[in-house]
């Protein structure tokens, strides 16, 4: 790390009508180092970023570069500056290809009017070599994963000259091996003096490739150092205001009876897949993106044909060939992609609770009101879902408190089988205790769960057992005890 | 500010509709001394009547995320089809099951495009548009199925001499649609499918019978417009009926429906309606020529719809 200072903000304020959201913010950007910022969700580490990036042009204080106070005038303004920033959503156009995507609004041209396509495809190519990378520029960028898009926009950066690289959420969507290799690149590139910000939920990752750190807590700069000097929850204490104890609860002995049994399942990318769940068992599917678990996990809800194979549940064999049958049988699903799948943004709490629930929310096709409000206010304050009342809509909701909704539309069900897949991606520790504390509770009380997750440490933490899912199949299970991130990494690359 | 800004627009969609109709009846009572009297009141409501049973169709599909082009002409098909069925027959039952019957079937006809063979519900009530126009162009061979007298009081008659059939028919019509939409499970997944689509097939819903149901109810309420259109012109007008889809869906835009889905309320398409009707009355009285009656719409349009719009990035802002 060296200690030339690339930027410096200094007291940085930013007041969005009625809601202050950075109040005197400082941080100081070295060159060569990855800077993490870290903070619960609203603590205001996007905006700061925004504003460094030139999305928001009005706010107090100063930005501090290259010996004199700049202001951005707007993004292009910072990308000349050499500020990038690799955003949670990818900004890329599926449709065009790798090169395409590269040069997006600065085509190298022939004679200013024509695009010079040779050109383009060459400077591509050099930059990717340059990289490392081994992609072909005129692969369509909707071909490749999310963490090769990543890679791109990273390459988008470098390729622009930047100076500094603002990450926000980069590893929310890759798996663990995916992560590493992004890892291994930052690792690599900070060597030649670039300077990352780093923004994630996950702290294992902040203490493994940061050098420097700044918390934020209710858009307040609480404190800065570096990350050699601070240990994991003392970090988590000064997010939350509060000292945290471990994040994840204890979990509950698990009864004998079996609830859920899979055999020889097959269909679209798995095969052979065999498991049964206990009651109040917490059953982790580890494995990478792409091994197959969420799909696994889709058949059994139904919403992916099942090619053959048998699903038990309370030891009856139950036919599953649509989701309304699966949730018939007692199978509720969290899907991985909340927003997509799990809730509808622009109705109330109460209705999104009453849309699976229909059976019972309804009598002869007639909505019994009553029975809806009932069961959603009692669901709402059982999981203390932190809103005006159960008609706001959901889309105004925090990430944490739209999960617990999505959670909260299957609870009032008699659910036999709950499986969580990605349950707390994205959503801040406070919250995400809250999910395991729930998780626990629901085993507690006799429920089998099935829990996908790319967060190792979660759901080694969270689970009775772990199948490690690779290629398809079921490369091994793991006790609680024996389950570590180095056994189930070594089952993953072993697996045939 | 920002709270006030968001209480606005909250403001706004549930009663700013309202303020707008009370403000434009205020004005229109002040510039013109006919208004007010009970008889011009009760003409803009018939003059509304049969394009407002429309939108009663159009209201669902729109918050359900779909559309139907194809509403004027289906409107058009079921006032010649059931005209015929009543010269040839002479029973007036028949004929209104007619109009009715061949509404909803062009409606499951949509709803069976969009659903089976997966089109857009804009390109597939386009094309069923094309079928039906032919369709009534063969029947009627361009002129007025006339002779059906019979029918004439479902147009005409004045209920304790005041009050037209047809609008009772509208007022029974928004009444109804208003209760599917607020309490019954259908109109649960109205709102649902068209907030998102996904999380309600997630949620174990048959979306595809869905909207089959929700097209084939739109079309049956076309069909009844179909019919009373025919009462009221005592004929079955093939040049009449093309563009009262506009109309409707003009009337679901300004009442505060999002185009996006998920989000509307079949009151707020009646006023939408009532609002149209009253500046068309009012300009009429004014004798301002039609072009500017078009124009006056247009802006209206595009006004409610920047409104729209701006209550959404508002919402998205938080």
């Amino acid at each position: 790390m060296e200690e030339r200072v690339i930027a410096q903000l200094k007291d940085i304020g930013k007041q969005f009508p009625g809601v202050v959201a950075l109040d005197h913010v400082n941080m100081t950007i070295r060159a060569g180092s990855v800077h993490a910022l870290v903070g619960e969700n609203g603590a205001g580490k996007s905006t700061l970023m925004k504003i460094l990036s030139g999305t928001y042009v009005s706010y107090d204080g100063q930005i501090l570069m290259d010996g004199g106070e700049v202001r951005m005038k707007n993004q292009k303004d910072a990308f000349r500056r050499g500020i990038s920033i690799v955003s949670q959503e990818l900004s890329c156009v599926a449709e065009l290809t790798i090169a395409e995507n590269l040069y997006i609004g600065r085509e190298p041209k022939k004679g200013k009017i024509f695009i010079d396509k040779k050109q383009r495809k060459a400077d591509a190519q050099a930059l990717l070599d340059m990289m490392g990378l081994p992609y072909d520029p005129d692969e369509k960028m909707g071909n490749l994963s999310v963490a090769q898009r990543q890679m791109i926009e990273i390459v988008k950066a470098l390729s622009r000259n930047a100076r500094i690289i603002i990450m926000d959420e980069p590893t929310s969507a890759l798996t663990s091996q995916e992560a590493r290799i992004l890892f291994e690149k930052i690792a690599e590139l900070k060597k030649t003096g670039i300077a990352f910000v780093f923004i994630s939920h996950r702290l294992d990752e902040v203490f493994a490739i940061c050098d420097e750190y700044t918390v934020l807590r209710d858009g307040k700069w609480i404190a800065s150092g570096l990350i050699s000097e601070i240990t994991q929850d003392e970090m988590i204490a000064m997010m939350v205001g509060r000292p945290i104890e471990d994040i994840y609860p204890e979990l509950p002995e698990c009864g004998e009876t079996e609830v859920f049994r899979a055999e020889n399942l097959c269909g679209g990318v798995f095969r052979d897949i065999s498991f049964s769940i206990r009651a109040g068992e917490i059953f982790g599917l580890a494995g990478m993106m792409g091994a197959g678990r969420s799909e696994i996990a889709r058949a059994i809800f139904g919403m992916d044909p099942l090619e053959s194979g048998a699903v038990y549940i309370d030891g009856k064999q139950a036919h599953i060939s649509s989701i309304s049958q699966a949730i018939k049988s007692g199978v509720a699903m969290v899907t991985e992609d909340r927003a997509a799948y799990g809730f509808v943004g622009v109705r109330s709490i109460q209705d999104n609770i009453a849309l699976p629930n229909l059976d019972f929310c309804a009598k002869k096709g007639v909505l019994d009101h009553g029975r809806i409000r009932q069961e959603s206010e009692t669901i709402f304050d059982r999981l203390s879902i932190r809103a005006p009342g159960i008609m706001t809509e959901v889309g105004t909701l925090s990430g944490g408190n739209q999960q617990k909704v999505v959670l909260a539309k299957w609870l009032v069900r008699n659910v036999r089988l709950l499986i969580l897949d990605e349950p707390t991606r994205g959503i801040d520790v406070g919250a995400k205790q809250e999910i395991y504390n729930l998780m626990t509770e629901l085993a507690g009380q006799g429920m089998a769960i099935l829990l996908i997750s790319s967060d190792m440490p979660e759901v080694l933490s969270m689970s009775h057992r772990v199948a490690v899912v690779a290629k398809g199949a079921v490369a091994g299970i793991l006790g609680h005890g024996e389950a570590t991130q180095d056994r189930v990494m070594k089952m993953i690359v072993e697996a045939k | 500010m920002k709270e006030n800004k968001k209480s606005a627009a909250l403001f706004y969609r549930k009663y700013g509709i309202v303020l707008i109709l009370v403000l434009l009846f205020a004005a229109s009572a002040l510039v013109n001394h006919n208004f007010l009297k009970p008889k011009n009141l009760i003409n803009i409501l018939t003059q509304i009547s049969v394009v407002t049973i429309i939108a009663c169709g159009e209201e669902m599909l729109i918050v359900s995320g779909l559309i139907d082009l194809s509403a004027g002409l289906v409107c058009t098909g079921s006032a010649c089809f059931s005209a015929g069925v009543l010269v040839s027959t002479g029973s007036v039952p028949l004929a209104v099951c007619t109009g009715l019957a061949f509404g909803a079937l062009c409606g499951w006809v949509n709803g069976f495009l969009v659903t089976h063979f997966k089109l857009q519900a804009f390109i597939a009530t386009l094309a069923t548009t094309n079928v039906v126009k032919g369709a009534v162009q063969l029947f009627t061979n361009g002129q007025a199925v006339s002779g059906v007298e019979k029918i004439e009081w479902l147009g005409h008659y004045k209920i304790f001499g005041f009050v037209p059939v047809p609008v009772v028919i509208m007022l029974v019509c928004v009444l109804l649609i208003d209760m599917l939409m607020r309490h019954t499970s259908l109109g649960l997944l109205i709102y649902a499918i068209g907030g998102n689509e996904q999380t309600a097939i997630a949620s174990g819903i048959n979306t595809r019978r869905t909207k089959r149901i929700i097209f084939t109810l739109s079309g049956f309420l076309t069909g009844l417009a179909g019919v009373v259109l025919m009462a009221r012109l005592v004929a079955g007008m093939p040049s009449v009926g093309s563009g009262y889809e506009f109309d409707a869906i003009t009337a679901v835009v300004i009442g505060g429906t999002s185009f996006l889905g998920g989000i509307g309320t079949v009151t707020g398409a009646l006023i939408g309606s009532i609002i149209v009707g009253l500046i068309n009355n009012i300009l009429n009285l004014l004798h301002v020529s039609t072009q500017y009656q078009l124009i006056v719409k247009g802006v209206l349009i595009a006004g409610a719809v920047i409104i729209d719009t701006m209550t959404k990035e508002d919402k998205k802002s938080r």
